[in-house]
C-alpha cells in the first residue's frame, strides 16, 4: 500500500547522480511499478528503485530479460499502475515489439533509455545519442512516441515527471533519453516540496464504467480526444486489450474501417505537437547562425553561443527539450531568417535529417558529429565561425 | 581421465594478462576447460565477465576461436555455427561450445538453450555460475542463492537457486555434469568426457567470484571446496539419464559427513546479514536436495 510519507524526497538541494535523479523524478511522478533488467549505463536506476519503491508502497521486479521487463510494465499499466522501465540500446532493441503493441493499445508507459555507444554491444560506458531514431522507429507499424532529452540532473528529475504526465495524457510510450555521461554525472538537484510536486502530477484517468459519452476519438469541434483507459479488473467492467486497430469503444475494427483508428493513433500526437513539444530559444532574435541541439550537447551549445557572441558572431541556440514529436513548424520559423544552420549531435547526424526537412533547400546546414564523447565548445564554435565566413 | 595435475596438457590456450579480477575462479576454470576442448574449438559467448576476460581483437587472451554474441543468444548462435559446420562437412573436426554466465544461461538465455537442447543440437553448453550478474556490478540472477545480497536483493534473495541441470535433464540430452572451479582435474575430465558425446551436452561449473561474494581474493579455491563439502553444490554426471555422483561429492551422500552450511555462508560478505533462522532454512534446503539426489542414483 502507498506510503506517501516515503514517496517524496526531502525538499531542498541534494547532490544526485543522474540515474538517481531520474529514478526520483519517477517516484515523484507517482511510479508504482518498476520492471527492469540490469544494463550498463542504466543499472543505477533499478539499483536505486529496488529499495526506494517498496518503501513507498510500490513494487519492483528485476525481470529475466528486457522482453519480460517491458511486458511487465505494460501489464502493470493496464492494471492501473504508473509503470516504467530503464535500459540502454540493446535492451530497447529487445523491447521493440512490445513498445509497438503498447502504442497500438494506447498503454501509458515510460522508458528511460540511458544511451550508450552502439551498434551491437558498443562501448558500454561511452555516451552516444544513437537511440534517437530507435526510440521512435524500432517497433513495427505506424505510431508516434514522445521523447524527452534532458541535459542536466535537475532536468532528469523534472522532465521524468513531465514524461509520466505526457504518457498519461497521450497514452503512448514515452521516453526519457539520457546517456552514459549524463546518467553518471553528479550534480545539485533542487527537490520541490511534496505539495508542489503533487500539483505538477497528472493522475491516471480511469474509465471505471462503460460510458458511451467518453467512447469517442473526436470531440464536437473535431479535435482529437484521448479517452481514459479502462483498467483490467474494474468491477462491472470486464474488458479486453488487444493490439489490433480499435474503434473508440476499444473494439477491433475490420479492414475497411482501419484507416481512421490508425490515423488517429498517429494524429493524437502529431496534431498536438504544439502542446507536447518543449523547446528553448537562446539569443535567437537576431541570430544569423542558428544552432539546433538536444540533450547533453545542447548544454555545451549555450556556452558556444556565449563564446560566439563575444567574438561578435550572431549565433543563437534552438534547443529541443523534446525530440519527438519533432516540432517541424517551430524549426521552420526559427531557421527562416538564418544565414546558416549548425547541428551538433552526439552521433553522425541523425536528427539533422529532420532539420533538413524544415529548412529552405538553399540554406546551408553544417553537421558537427561527435561519437562516444561530449563536444568541446571549441569544436562547435569553429563550425559556427566557418558557417559565418562562408555565408556573411 | 586424468588423476594428477601433471597430466594436464602443458600448452596454454588462455594467455596470461587477462582482464578478469584478481582471484577470479572463472578464469582458472576456463583455462582448464579449454585445455580439454583443444584448439579446434569455436566458442560462442554472450555478454558477461567472460567477454571481458577474452579482451578485444588483437589483444585477445585466448587461442581458440570466439564469437561474442548478444546476451540472450548463446545457444541459438551455437545452433547456427553447428548447422553451418555440418553443411560444410567440418563438424567432425571442430567442437562447438556455448560458454555463458549464470544470468546468460538461466534468465535471458534459457529460451535459446531449451530450443537447442530440444533439437539435440550437437554442441557443448557450459554455464559458469558465479551466482550473479557480475559483469554489470552484481545484480541478482536466477542462480543467486537464498539470502545472498546483490545490489538488487538488498535484504537478501528470498528464493532459492533455479536448478538448471534438472531442467536440462528434462530435455533428454545425453550428457549433463556439474563441476567446480576448485577442482581443475574434475573440470578437465568432465569437459573431456563431454567431447565424446554427440548431441547437446550441458556442464554447470560453480565459479566463486571474490568481489561479488565478498571474500579475500586468495580464498576462491577454498570457498568452492566448501560449497562441495557442505553439500551445497553437489558434483555429478548424468549420462543418458542416469546420475553418477562424482568422487569429490560421494562422501556427502552421508549427511553426517557434510559440513554445516554455516561454515560456507559465514565466510562471505554477501551472507553477512543472515540470521540463524535463515541458516536453518538453508540447511533444510540442502538436505532436501540430497534426498532428491539419493533417489536419482
Ligand atoms: C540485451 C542485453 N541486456 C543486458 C545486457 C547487460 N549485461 C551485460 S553482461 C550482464 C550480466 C551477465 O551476467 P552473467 O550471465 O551471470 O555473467 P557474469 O557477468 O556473471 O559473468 C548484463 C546484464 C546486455 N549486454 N544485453
Ligand atoms: S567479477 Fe567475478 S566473475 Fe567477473 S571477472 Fe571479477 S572475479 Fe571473475
Amino acid at each position: 500500500m502507498e506510503n506517501e510519507s516515503k514517496r517524496y524526497m526531502a525538499p531542498g538541494k541534494h547532490v544526485l547522480m543522474g540515474n538517481v535523479a531520474m529514478a526520483e523524478g519517477a517516484m515523484a511522478a507517482g511510479l508504482t511499478f518498476f520492471g527492469g533488467y540490469p544494463i550498463t549505463p542504466s543499472t543505477e536506476v533499478p539499483e536505486h528503485l529496488v529499495w526506494r519503491l517498496p518503501e513507498a508502497g510500490g513494487a519492483f521486479i528485476q525481470m529475466e530479460d528486457e522482453l519480460a521487463a517491458i511486458n511487465s510494465v505494460a501489464g502493470a499499466s493496464v492494471a492501473g499502475a504508473k509503470a516504467m522501465t530503464a535500459t540502454s540500446g540493446p535492451g530497447t532493441s529487445l523491447m521493440a515489439e512490445t513498445i509497438s503493441m503498447a502504442a497500438a493499445m494506447e498503454i501509458p508507459l515510460v522508458i528511460c533509455d540511458v544511451q550508450r555507444n552502439g551498434p551491437g554491444t558498443g562501448l558500454v560506458t561511452a555516451p552516444h545519442h544513437n537511440d534517437v531514431f530507435q526510440c521512435k522507429y524500432s517497433g513495427n507499424g505506424e505510431y508516434e512516441v514522445i521523447a524527452y532529452a534532458p541535459m542536466s540532473c535537475q532536468e532528469l528529475y523534472d522532465l521524468t515527471i513531465e514524461a509520466f504526465n505526457a504518457a498519461e495524457t497521450y497514452r503512448c510510450p514515452t521516453y526519457v533519453l539520457s546517456d552514459a555521461y549524463l546518467g553518471h554525472l553528479h550534480e545539485p538537484v533542487v527537490i520541490p516540496t511534496a505539495e508542489e510536486v503533487k500539483k505538477l502530477v497528472v493522475a491516471r484517468a480511469i474509465l471505471d464504467k462503460p460510458n458511451q459519452e467518453k467512447f469517442t476519438f473526436l470531440d464536437r469541434e473535431g479535435n482529437i480526444q484521448i479517452p481514459p483507459a479502462p483498467v483490467l479488473g474494474t468491477p462491472n467492467f470486464p474488458t479486453t486489450f488487444i493490439s489490433q486497430p480499435h474503434g473508440p469503444d476499444g473494439i477491433p475494427v475490420n479492414e475497411d474501417q482501419v484507416l481512421k483508428p490508425n490515423t488517429l493513433l498517429v494524429e493524437k500526437i502529431t496534431k498536438n505537437v504544439e502542446k507536447i513539444a518543449r523547446t528553448e530559444a537562446y539569443m535567437l532574435d537576431d541570430a544569423e547562425v542558428v544552432i539546433i541541439a538536444y540533450g547533453l550537447t545542447a548544454r555545451v551549445c549555450y556556452h558556444v553561443v556565449n563564446l560566439a557572441r563575444k567574438e561578435g558572431l550572431k549565433a543563437g541556440l534552438f534547443r529541443l527539450v523534446t525530440i519527438w514529436p519533432f516540432p517541424y513548424e517551430r524549426v521552420k520559423s526559427v531557421v527562416a531568417g538564418a544565414k546558416a544552420i549548425v547541428v551538433p549531435e552526439m552521433n553522425l547526424g541523425l536528427m539533422a535529417g529532420e532539420v533538413e526537412r524544415c529548412k529552405p533547400l538553399a540554406m546551408p546546414m553544417y553537421k558537427v558529429p561527435k561519437i562516444a564523447d561530449i563536444h568541446e565548445p571549441g569544436e562547435i564554435l569553429a563550425v559556427v565561425r566557418k558557417a559565418k565566413e562562408a555565408h556573411p | 581421465m586424468i588423476t594428477r595435475p601433471d597430466d594436464l596438457p602443458e600448452e596454454e590456450l588462455l594467455l596470461s594478462g587477462t582482464r578478469s579480477c584478481a582471484g577470479c575462479s572463472m578464469s582458472l576454470m576456463y583455462r582448464t576447460a579449454i585445455k580439454a576442448l583443444g584448439k579446434n574449438t569455436i566458442i560462442t559467448v554472450p555478454a558477461s565477465c567472460l567477454t571481458v576476460l577474452h579482451g578485444l581483437y588483437h589483444k585477445q587472451s585466448v587461442l581458440v576461436n570466439v564469437i561474442h554474441t548478444t546476451f540472450e543468444t548463446t545457444a541459438a548462435s551455437a545452433s547456427g555455427i553447428v548447422a553451418a559446420l555440418e553443411a560444410l562437412g567440418l563438424d567432425e573436426k571442430i567442437t562447438v561450445v556455448g560458454f555463458a554466465g549464470d544470468g546468460g544461461t538461466s534468465d535471458i538465455g534459457i529460451q535459446g538453450l531449451s530450443g537447442a537442447a530440444e533439437r539435440n543440437t550437437n554442441f557443448i553448453y557450459a554455464c559458469y555460475d558465479n551466482e550473479m550478474y557480475s559483469n554489470t556490478g552484481t545484480q541478482r540472477s536466477g542462480q543467486t542463492p537464498y539470502m545472498a545480497y546483490t545490489t538488487t536483493t538488498p535484504h537478501g534473495k528470498l528464493e532459492h537457486k533455479k536448478n538448471i541441470p534438472m531442467i536440462m535433464l528434462a530435455h533428454n540430452i545425453p550428457y549433463i555434469a556439474t563441476t567446480c572451479a576448485s577442482y581443475p582435474l574434475d573440470v578437465f575430465n568432465k569437459f573431456t568426457r563431454a567431447k565424446q558425446f554427440k548431441g547437446t551436452r550441458y556442464i554447470h561449473v560453480l565459479a566463486p567470484c571474490p568481489p561479488g561474494w565478498g571474500y579475500p581474493t586468495h580464498e576462491s579455491i577454498e570457498i568452492g571446496k566448501l560449497a562441495v563439502r557442505t553439500g551445497i553444490f553437489p558434483l555429478y554426471e548424468i549420462i543418458d539419464g542416469k546420475m553418477f555422483l562424482s568422487k569429490e561429492s560421494e562422501p556427502y551422500l552421508d549427511p553426517r559427513k557434510r559440513l554445516p552450511v554455516a561454515d560456507y555462508l559465514k565466510k562471505q560478505g554477501r551472507f553477512k546479514h543472515i540470521t540463524q533462522q535463515h541458516i536453518d532454512t538453508y540447511q533444510e534446503y540442502v538436505n532436501g536436495q540430497w534426498d532428491f539426489i539419493s533417489k536419482m542414483l
